[in-house]
């Protein structure tokens, strides 16, 4: 059981959290040809060591979050919410 | 063997007698017995029969580790197969029973089977299953399924009750800062000096009393209590009967807590199991070590088990396991045992399988007046039932030569030990070979996590205390305390080093030497799977099914590896070791399930209508999570009468129906026109306020995601609905797509689906129902209330209540939505305006049926691999923006003409039905994958006849006219149909236009 500190809500079993993807990816805009759409959504690294990778905390607050996890150890090394004005306001507040 | 109580000693209580039942029979044992030993105190030997040879089998061990007392355990629906004996603790009334025999253990007609033995060596399964060539026996899949029978039948384990599990189970959760696996001479000391440091310290053991080793050491009873009573004074939480079977990541483990197993008449309120989860910050374990045996012949006869094992039944349990007893070791641990034995009573003989031993050892054997031969070892069991005498052997430079015989009822066998490392393995540490000790050691951790004791390699209890303190200290300092310092001793402990020995035989003697007694795998097995050419030990093990048996290889494991790297030319180390997994002993799926069982499976959500629906005579089924009335059955009706008759009603009058499942969603803010527009296929920019409507929503791969209609309430507010399978799914996409890739979207979404109820009001008649109950009825009038118009109103009594002018059904319908409260009143006036006016409820298979009719697309469509072309929705693709999926909808195979496209279906033959399901292929072609696909099927009250919807490549143009196969081989067969426009009802839409 990974154990995911949420920034809003503490230490959390991983069952808590539904995961998203890729978290370096930058979608390509709506207009972009469907070459770049492809390469952002189907040419995917698999990353042996630490990953961005997102995250949605879906059973507590619902902030998806941005994290970087050792695709080998489960360890977590950085949390923080995905929205950059959430994360820039959270640490602001501290 | 000739095995009796002794008059006092043990931990047993001779003042309580327990009554219990052993396959038929009365027999009696004390508290603090297990099965194992009060069938032992009875002189019981053949206790179970084995898995492939129906050999007798009797005690091998008293713990964790048994291979041969398998029993069942309980009758009826408690009957509990391939229960250990040695851990089953007795209670009054238990009942027992041999397995895997027939008419019992003792009498076995099936143990001939060890005359077919051929049959059963290594890789007959695989060999059979390949197929061996047809000219052969046995050719193929079709033979295999008939030994498959035979060999079941003949092969087996003991029978679990088909009849449902009567006990309940629990989960629990738990918190600790140090978790301590085990409560032996280690494990004690590091809870002690753990919670001494300050920490809140829980212990577990799976033996229903504390003190591991301690309990089969005479001389250590005070030892023992002063260590329990000094964690009670300390504040250590203790668990007995407590396994913890798995370590996972982030200092998780789980356990297993066995709480009414022993006892004769639980109270009802106790689950028979719980089973925990524990968030430990550190965890100890002082899990122990294993005694092996020793391959010799016959090595599995009742009457050979541990060396430890005799001791254990000795000093806990008050029995001498034998008169005449043989005491086979190849290290020091057996001599204690050995001259306790002899000084109780038996005539005890040590073979060492060393030439020399230091003093001090022998010492203890010779003092209590054992035999004692060095340089031997045993060579072949003697006995069918029980053994009488063994054949010897005699150290012949790096071999043995057989070397005469002794008489004796008993032979007690150390091959050495193995430390459970068992839950380390589970934490991917590999375990390193020790060639001085003979054994696998766990290896270093780089987490929070120490093993201690016998588990780390260390052999005699001092060192286990000191070890202990170690681990505690360890575990303070980890977590910010400190504890007195202490020096960690080294691992090992014996005065003499082990000869490592792993099988005994002599030139030119066939021997059956058991490996893995529990699944019948023999030396010979191991040797043939190295002869055909089998070098991985992974590979070996499932070629044998050596230790995959539920023991998981405990006692033959070592062995096993030990043989292959032999017969390799290898060192153990380069033949591997295999990896532990949870659970370290079974658990039950029953504990597993805990009470997420029947009703509790999953979550049950009901609309607030839910008990009017009920009190309507509806009839309920499962649409996800949610329970959504099916039918509304009047006197007498069946359920196809029901919802063809509401259908009809629906399309000729007027109908209600429950649509609080949908899911809702509130889009508000200054930007939620611009999410909606990039969300949703069809243009919404430019949406009147007071407005809805039907949008398509793509995945980021141009697939389909999901569809709802939109309703438009103020400039910054929308009411979103979509279907009831993908609410969830919708709310996570709409969540990520704000925060993680359109941050600068000023919108927030909110879940409403539990907020407001919703009841669809459909047919001709609706608008007429809707004036009966609204406030002020010039609202409903067509001017004020278009198609597709919202209106945001007062019910008469004062409810709130928002309403589209929207068709799911092809006639002329409203969606009414009132906050969840007022649910009951709203049916309760709708239903009375509907009622005078011949109107109907209806349920979920009507508007199946309405919707199939006018081939509007559900969740049984939109599975996922379906284009909006494909659907035959492409129209509600914008050319003039681009939205999710825009770029990627029509690339490459995408935009084929001849993709599969939605069709209506109906029977050639208007008198014939057919099933969803069913492949669709081209006359004369039926095979393969066909042309195509049946997704709904229902009987259309409209056109008198049973109709469909499905795909059929390049839609249903050039099918106009053919016949095509609905190919349904399990079930129908095939049904002769034709290909028609999916809007087979109403295909202009004049109805709903109204
Ligand atoms: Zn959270």
């Amino acid at each position: 059981m990974i154990r995911i500190p949420c920034p809003f809500c503490g230490e959390r079993d991983h069952s808590e959290f539904g995961y998203g993807g890729d978290g370096t990816i930058v979608y390509p805009a709506l207009d972009a040809p469907a070459e770049e759409w492809v390469e952002a959504i189907f040419e995917r690294e698999n990353i042996c060591g630490v990953q961005s990778e997102t995250w949605q905390h879906v059973n507590g607050c619902r902030m998806w979050l941005l994290i970087e996890r050792n695709t080998m150890t489960h360890e977590i090394q950085s949390v923080r919410p995905a929205h950059e004005g959430v994360a820039k306001a959270l640490e602001e507040s501290k | 063997m000739s095995a009796r109580r002794l008059q006092s000693g043990g931990l047993i209580d001779r003042t309580q007698t327990l009554r219990f039942k052993w396959d038929g029979r009365d027999m009696t044992g004390f508290a603090g017995d297990t099965l194992a030993s009060a069938l032992l105190a009875s002189n019981e030997r053949v206790l179970a029969r084995s898995f492939k040879y129906h050999r007798p089998r009797g005690i091998m061990s008293a713990g964790v580790e048994e291979s041969g007392a398998l029993v069942t355990v309980g009758t009826g629906d408690r009957r509990d197969p391939n229960v250990r004996a040695t851990t089953q603790e007795l209670y009054g009334g238990l009942v027992a029973n041999g397995q895997n025999a027939w008419p019992s253990v003792r009498h076995d007609v099936s143990a001939v089977n060890g005359l077919f033995g051929r049959f059963f060596a290594a890789g007959f399964y695989y060999k059979t299953f390949m197929g061996i060539p047809p000219f052969e026996w046995g050719s193929g899949t079709g033979m295999w399924m008939q030994y498959e029978k035979i060999i079941r039948r003949a092969a087996g384990m003991g029978e679990a009750s088909r009849a449902p599990d009567p006990d309940r189970y629990e989960h629990g959760h738990t918190h600790c800062d140090v978790l301590v696996v085990g409560s032996g001479p280690a494990g004690l000391a590091a809870a002690h000096t753990a919670a001494e440091a300050g920490l809140e310290v829980l212990l577990v053991e799976q033996d229903c009393e504390l003190g591991g080793a301690y309990l089969s050491e005479p001389g250590a009873v005070e030892e023992r209590q002063n260590a329990i009573k000094a964690l009670n004074d300390a504040g250590v939480r203790i668990m007995t009967r407590t396994t913890a079977f798995g370590l996972y990541d982030y200092s998780v483990a789980g356990l297993l807590e066995r709480v009414t197993d022993h006892l004769s008449a639980p109270s009802e309120h106790l689950p028979r199991q719980r089973f925990w989860t524990v968030r430990a910050r550190y965890t100890v374990v002082a899990s122990g070590a294993l005694e092996r045996s020793i391959a010799f012949g016959d090595n599995d006869r009742p009457g050979v088990m541990t060396a430890a094992a005799g001791r254990t039944y000795l000093n806990r349990y008050g029995i001498l396991p034998g008169s005449k007893v043989i005491v086979a070791t190849t290290n020091d641990s057996a001599y204690t045992g050995a001259a306790e034995l002899c000084r109780a009573g038996a005539a005890v003989t040590v073979l060492d399988a060393r030439r020399s031993v230091d003093n001090s050892v022998l010492d203890l054997a010779r003092n209590a007046g054992t035999g004692l031969r060095l340089g031997a070892a045993p060579l072949r069991a003697i006995g069918g039932k029980g053994v009488y005498s063994l054949d010897l052997a005699a150290s012949d430079g790096d071999g043995w030569r057989a070397d005469g015989s002794e008489n004796c009822d008993l032979v007690l066998v150390s091959g050495g030990w193995s430390p459970v490392v068992n839950l380390s393995s589970h934490r991917g540490a590999k375990p390193v070979w020790d060639a001085e000790n003979a054994c696998f050691m766990p290896a270093a951790s780089d987490e929070p996590l120490t093993m201690a004791g016998s588990a780390a390699g260390i052999w005699n209890t001092k060192g286990c205390i000191a070890s202990g303190q170690v681990a505690g200290a360890h575990a303070a300092k980890a977590l910010g305390k400190s504890a007195p310092a202490a020096s960690a001793p080294s691992a090992g402990g014996w005065a003499s080093p082990i000869r490592p020995v792993y099988e005994v035989t002599v030139p030119r003697k066939k021997l059956k030497s058991f490996v893995d007694p529990q699944h019948d795998v023999t030396t010979s097995d191991v040797r043939l799977a190295h002869r055909e050419g089998y070098v991985s030990v992974e590979h070996l093990k499932r070629y044998t099914t050596l230790g995959m048996a539920t023991d998981q290889g405990k006692m033959g494991n070592i062995i096993g590896l030990a043989l292959m790297a032999d017969a390799l030319g290898k060192d153990i180390p380069e033949v591997g070791t295999t990896t532990f997994r949870p659970p370290y002993t079974p658990i039950s799926i029953g504990a597993l399930s805990g009470s997420s069982v029947g009703a509790h499976f999953r979550p049950l959500r009901r609309t607030p209508m839910h008990d009017w629906n009920l009190e309507q005579n509806g009839t309920m089924t499962e649409a996800g999570l949610w329970q959504r009335p099916w039918y509304f059955a009047r006197a007498g009706e069946t359920i196809t009468e029901a919802y063809i008759r509401e259908t009809d009603t629906v399309r000729k009058t007027v109908g209600l129906c429950d649509v609080t499942s949908l899911g809702k969603i509130a889009v508000q803010g200054p930007d939620a026109t611009e999410l909606l527009n990039r969300v949703y296929t069809n243009p919404f920019a430019k949406l009147a306020i007071g407005k809805a409507r039907y949008g398509i929503m793509l995945r980021d791969d141009g697939m389909v995601m999901d569809d709802g209609t939109t309703w438009r309430l103020s400039d910054t507010d929308y009411f979103m609905t979509t279907t009831t399978a993908h609410a969830a799914k919708v709310m996570v996409w709409l969540e990520e797509l704000l925060q993680t890739r359109w941050t600068d979207l000023k919108v927030h979404v909110t879940t409403v689906s539990e907020q407001w109820a919703g009841c669809a009001v459909a047919g001709p008649k609706c608008r007429e129902v809707l004036e009966a109950c609204v406030a002020d009825k010039t609202v409903m009038s067509s001017e004020a209330f278009p198609f597709m118009g919202v209106i945001e109103t007062t019910l008469k009594g004062g409810m709130p209540c928002r309403i589209a002018r929207i068709s799911f059904s092809g006639e002329m319908a409203y969606e009414a939505y009132v906050p969840s409260d007022y649910a009951m009143p709203l049916m309760e006036m709708l239903w009375k305006a509907a009622e005078a006016r011949d109107g109907c409820l209806y349920g979920t298979e009507a508007l199946g049926a309405l919707r199939i009719e006018k081939g509007h697309v559900t969740g049984a469509e939109l599975d996922g691999r379906v284009t909006i072309d494909d659907a035959g929705l492409g129209k509600m693709a914008s050319p003039k923006k681009s939205f999710i999926g825009s770029a990627m909808r029509s690339r490459g195979d995408m935009g084929r003409e001849d993709r599969p496209r939605l069709v209506g279906i109906f029977p050639k033959n208007r008198t014939q039905s057919f099933n969803a399901g069913s492949i669709l292929c081209a006359e004369g072609k039926v095979e393969g994958l066909g042309e195509g696909w049946i997704t709904a099927v229902t009987h259309s009250p409209e056109l008198g006849h049973w109709i469909g919807l499905g795909f059929i490549s390049s839609g249903y143009e050039p099918w106009a006219g053919k016949t095509v196969i609905a190919a349904d081989p399990v079930r129908k067969g095939n049904i002769e149909v034709e290909i028609v426009s999916p809007h087979m009802v109403d295909p202009s839409g004049e109805r709903m236009h109204g």
